[in-house]
């Protein structure tokens, strides 16, 4: 744990060495801020328009971790759905990997044809990006089973269900753990962009607003934004994590 | 709860395991299964587990036939297979969980009599190899079924622990003397625990001998320095001298 807040210091320290060297680019070089903003111009923007930003902060962080949620869901039951029916697994694995490869971009203006501009096909986009990592990090979880335990639990004559909860979910947690991470981080990026797409509010809207209207430096904030989120929910997962996985300390160094 | 084995065979494809086994444990009796690697030991013990059933012969359990029938036997493995997530007293009560609620009070006092009782909140990776087997007979004392099957249980563990472990397990088991079948490939350890031993042969496995341990309980370590001792030692192990020769 110490080694982590140790690096996680030095990462800090480097990126705020970057900064100080952009700061110090853009001012020798005289670039004017509506082609690229100082560091300290995007700071005083970000003070300077909390205000109006609080309500899109609030929104987008509201559908991150409802998509989320709802994604990570929807992948734990799709993916302990598969593991325990390997026939259905056989014929909807090779679809769940067809579904990652349609373009998001592409996807979501569809189900705004399809489904209107309310919530539903914001969720459906952000769902759709998170549930992928879980099936695949708790699938290989369920399937990394130590054989001997799983021998075990057959000596003693537990049923498959008894085997399943007993033993391949809990076994499964730490893989599970790492699924969602990825989700956690993608949820912020699902969300984002499936308010690009049609939302009254949102960082995705302010977004797009500052973009459109040449004001780089509100660009740089929201995207400063959308990481402290990823950061922050990358956390709230991490923490989770400590709290259920128990006795595996050898295992997490 | 005696167990009796008659004409056993199995085979699995072309390859023959197992060619004929009888073998029998009775009401309180220590049996150990002696034999060479590779002699179908834990095919033997899968079709007493029901996860196999024979292809000829039959198993009985008091009289009543179990082939291919899970859940009947008390069983404990070779390596503790502990679930690091469980705590230990979590861990102990786990095969007698699938049957119905545990008794918590009972694993307590089997774990305070193992000298754990300090570590029954304690995670599987806090306990040294002689530990998690100890939890691990007691995992298999607390399921219900009076037949404890133990494949090898020591093997694993260094000289000095394994000693240790075999007197503990004696103790333990002078309580209250479920009928246990028991395979080593140790011929000293058989006798300083059984009853009665079978000497398996190689593959295609039939029974070899079958040897009455006169020794009287409780035993002491003192016994593994007699002549009797020596002896008994000395004719097991021309029997299997004579499987490794031909």
């Amino acid at each position: 744990m110490q080694k982590i807040r140790m690096r996680g210091g030095r990462s800090l320290f480097f990126l705020l060495v970057l900064f100080l060297l952009w700061e110090l680019l853009i001012r020798i070089t005289e670039t004017p801020k509506w082609i690229l903003p100082a560091p300290s111009d995007v700071i005083k923007e970000a003070a300077a328009s909390f205000n109006d930003l609080y309500g899109h902060l609030l929104s987008t962080i509201c559908l991150a971790i409802v998509g989320l949620v709802l994604g990570c869901t929807v992948g734990l039951l799709i993916s302990i759905i598969l593991h325990r029916l390997p026939k259905v697994n056989e014929v909807l694995y090779p679809l769940l990997i067809l579904s990652q490869n349609i373009p998001t971009i592409v996807l979501a203006p569809l189900l705004i044809i399809w489904f209107g501009f309310g919530l539903l096909p914001k969720l459906i986009v952000i769902s759709l990006v998170c549930f992928f990592p879980i099936v695949v990090s708790s699938m290989d979880g369920f399937k990394q089973t130590a054989p001997e335990l799983k021998h075990y639990m057959e000596m003693i004559g537990a049923s498959r269900k008894q085997t399943f909860w007993k033993l391949e979910f809990p076994h499964a947690l730490p893989s599970i753990f790492s699924g969602l991470k990825i989700a956690a981080t993608y949820s912020v990026m699902g969300a984002v962009i499936s308010e690009w797409l049609g939302a009254k509010k949102g960082i995705g809207v302010y977004m797009t607003l500052a973009q459109s209207s040449f004001r780089i430096d509100r660009v740089f904030v929201a995207i400063g934004f959308i990481m402290l989120l990823s950061i922050s929910l990358f956390g709230v997962i991490r923490l989770l994590e400590k709290l259920v996985v128990k006795g595996r300390k050898e295992e997490m160094k | 709860m005696s167990l009796t084995i008659t004409g056993l065979a199995k085979s699995f494809g072309q390859l023959a395991v197992i060619e004929k086994i009888d073998l029998q444990v009775k009401t309180h009796e220590f049996v150990a299964i002696l034999g060479p690697s590779g002699s179908g030991k834990s095919t033997l013990f899968q079709l007493i587990g029901g996860l196999l059933t024979p292809d000829n012969g039959t198993i009985q359990l008091n009289e009543e036939t179990i082939d291919g029938r899970k859940g009947l036997i008390s069983y404990m493995p070779q390596n503790p297979s502990l679930f690091s997530w469980r705590t230990i007293l979590e861990n102990v009560v786990l095969a007698a969980e699938l049957n119905d609620k545990p008794d918590y009070e009972e694993a307590k006092r089997l774990l305070e009599k193992a000298g754990l009782a300090e570590f029954e909140a304690a995670y599987p990776n806090e306990l040294s190899g002689g530990m998690k087997q100890r939890v691990a007979f007691i995992r298999a004392l607390l399921s219900k079924q009076s037949l404890l099957c133990l494949d090898e249980p020591f093997s694993a563990l260094d000289e000095f622990t394994r000693i240790n472990m075999q007197k503990w397990l004696l103790s333990i088991w002078e309580e209250d003397r479920k009928s246990i079948l028991f395979i080593t490939h140790s011929i000293e350890e058989a006798l300083f625990l059984a009853d009665r031993i079978y000497v398996l042969s190689k593959r295609p496995t039939q029974v070899k001998a079958e040897i009455t341990v006169p020794f009287a309980r409780p035993r002491e370590e003192s016994l593994l320095e007699t002549n009797e001792f020596f002896l008994l030692k000395q004719q097991i192990f021309q029997y299997m001298k004579e499987e490794i020769a031909e």
